[in-house]
């Protein structure tokens, strides 16, 4: 069974003018594969720092702390190295790439994560049925990546690549923003499928509850300031529909400043 | 006469191109010592090696200087392609009879033994009407090398030329391909310049009537210490005309210096012709410089459409970033990335079956830069 484990994770992003500003300010949190956590909270709290921190963004700097998968020091691993350990980052803004067909991506990234070419025919057939799952028409894989994408249709081919790359720990950045009702019900469909495997650990980062309702989370930590001020089960999501961040902002004191 | 400031008078005459004192417009950004003495150099034996197939009702044959500049190709443009004419001791014709259709892309291999020999080329291509084929260049070895193509391209007629600079590091290629286009032909040009110490093109095209198309395509990939210039030019002397130019680059290394001119004009006489031209750079490391001048001169408002973009940008990281984030080590996602960036003109090599070698070429660039 795998594990993610964040200890004590002081980050900052790299700017020109300042040089480095701190974001994440002692982030603890364990996840392990079957599991689905949620980290809420509001715009400017870090939480995108802290999944593109996992995933090893260079615009962001370590500065103390600890993150391992399964016992292997994550923060040692290049951004490559970590996606082959078992890492995936579905991301907020997925990048365009002119000119690299989807096909051509998603057989290139399964490569390089499984370490041989996936087998033709099983491949065409699993590329297929991920695409049509996610209500992508076939099409799209003679497409450039997410070139000419809709927002929806850039996030149901991140969630199509966390289904066939089939990751150890999966971190969702914001996946839920920009889906109109539709886009959200197909989306979640694919993060409750492999959350059903029991073998992928889920960690969604969100700023509304909006999708706990299709996706329902194990646990739930509120995130502000650049660290978890609270933690709880899924009613804590529920919690905070009603009440909101004002609170927690509120009480935050000065990290609220850096935030 | 070519009406537009943006060019000198084209010209056989040699009085009418002196030598450059390297302020001029069209020679600013050319490192004139670098080209080796061309600029002045003398009558000279030195020649190319020539390696073709002839197929059916093809001829290769020879034309005295004054025969290949009475056929009315758009004359020099400057005075390396003048001395190309000069000195070059007559023109090599090729020639594809009318309504003749080559199934076969048509190779011509020129081969240069050392960047010490001057060599002077004067090439016809006479294309008669009606008919299509493609013909290849493919330039290797090295030379100090100035040559000056002319393109007589029938009416109705189409010609795909692929002229590939695949040069030893230490060639010196300059001069210029000259299109006549007949009316309602295609013409269709695609240059690679991957190769050679300097490489400095120019090429030109104007029409012979209404109806003509002109495309042109180019790619280049440019390493520590090369400079590599193209210089473009159409002409809309006719109306109903249609010019497209796409021309690509990516740099890398210290002193990597590419330099594109994409220049139109569109005279008087040019109704309802439609342009565009593009060029996009993709500079991959420090050091590296990219000029990029799109010109555009218009003197009728009576057009379908004229327009031009030109786009240098840094490696974007970000693309580099989601390629790794999805297990794809450094060296392959850059690779994926500028092949990417060349690949919808890829696509449109006419001779699909040199792509594989510029992407190796291109591929064998990045790995020397280390990533």
């Amino acid at each position: 069974m795998s594990v993610l484990e964040i200890r004590d994770l002081h980050v900052s992003v790299k700017t020109a003018d300042e040089g480095l500003k701190p974001i994440l300010d002692g982030v603890d949190l364990t996840v392990r594969a079957g599991e689905t956590h949620a980290i809420m909270g509001p715009n400017g709290s870090g939480k995108s720092t802290l999944a593109y921190s996992i995933a090893g963004h260079p615009k962001y700097q370590v500065t103390s702390g600890s993150v391992t998968l399964d016992g292997e020091d994550v923060l040692a691993m290049s951004v490559d190295e970590r996606a082959r350990a078992g890492l995936f980052l579905a991301m907020q803004y997925p990048v365009e790439v002119p000119g690299v067909s989807v096909a051509n991506f998603l057989r290139t990234a399964k490569t390089a994560i499984d370490g041989e070419a996936p087998k033709l025919r099983t491949w065409v057939k699993d590329l297929r049925g991920a695409m049509e799952q996610l209500g992508m028409d076939p099409k799209f894989t003679e497409r450039n990546v997410n070139e000419g994408f809709s927002g929806g249709e850039k996030k149901r081919h991140e969630i199509v690549q966390l289904e066939l790359l089939q990751p150890k720990l999966a971190v969702l950045d914001e996946t839920d923003s920009g889906l109109d009702i539709d886009a959200l019900r197909v989306v979640s469909g694919g993060i409750n499928r492999v959350k059903a495997t029991g073998r992928t650990g889920l960690l969604l980062i969100t700023h509304y509850t909006r999708i706990l309702r299709y996706v329902t989370p194990d646990h739930v930590h509120v995130f502000v300031g650049g660290r978890i001020v609270e933690e709880g089960g899924p009613e804590l999501a529920e919690k905070l529909e009603e009440t909101g961040y004002e609170r927690y902002v509120a009480g935050a004191g000065p990290a609220k400043a850096g935030a | 006469m070519v009406a537009s400031h943006l060019h000198p008078v084209a010209s056989y005459d040699l009085e009418a191109h002196p030598a450059p004192t390297g302020r001029e417009e069209v020679w600013r950004f050319t490192p004139l010592k670098r080209l080796r003495g061309l600029l002045d150099g003398g009558p000279s034996d030195g020649h190319l090696s020539w390696k073709h197939d002839t197929p059916d009702g093809v001829t290769f044959g020879r034309l005295s200087t004054e025969q290949a500049i009475a056929l009315g190709a758009p004359a020099p443009m400057d005075r390396l392609a003048a001395l190309a004419v000069a000195h070059g001791q007559g023109a090599a014709l090729i020639e594809i009879p009318a309504e003749a259709v080559l199934d076969e892309p048509l190779v011509v291999r020129l081969t240069g033994d050392s960047a010490d020999d001057l060599v002077w080329g004067h090439i016809v291509v006479k294309v008669g009407p009606y008919s299509k084929a493609t013909l290849v260049f493919e330039h290797t070895g090295s030379a100090r090398y100035a040559s000056s193509v002319s393109v007589l391209l029938g009416d109705g007629a189409q010609l795909d030329l692929v002229s590939l600079q695949l040069w030893d590091d230490d060639a010196v290629h300059t001069g210029q391909i000259s299109w006549r286009v007949g009316r309602d032909a295609k013409a269709r040009s695609f240059q690679a310049s991957l190769g050679g110490d300097l490489v400095r093109l120019v090429e030109t095209a104007e029409y012979a009537g209404p109806g003509g198309e002109v495309e042109m395509r180019g790619l280049y990939f440019v390493e520590a210490g090369q400079h590599i210039e193209h210089r473009l030019f159409v002409d809309h002397n006719a109306p109903q005309t249609r010019s497209k130019v796409d021309y690509r680059g990516a740099l890398q290394g210290e002193g990597a210096r590419s330099v594109w001119i994409g220049n139109v004009l569109i005279r008087k006489v040019a109704e309802a012709i439609d342009t565009y031209e593009s060029n996009r750079n993709l500079v991959l490391t420090d050091g590296a410089q990219a000029h990029s001048v799109p010109n555009l001169e218009i003197e009728t408002g009576e057009i379908e459409g004229a327009g031009h973009a030109s786009a240098t940008g840094r490696f974007d990281d970000e693309q580099l970033f989601y390629l790794m984030s999805r297990g794809v080590p450094e060296p392959e996602a850059r690779k994926l990335v500028v092949r990417g960036f060349f690949a919808e003109l890829l696509n449109k090599l006419p001779a699909p079956e040199y792509a594989d070698r510029l992407i190796a070429e291109i591929d064998e660039g990045l790995a020397k830069a280390g990533a």
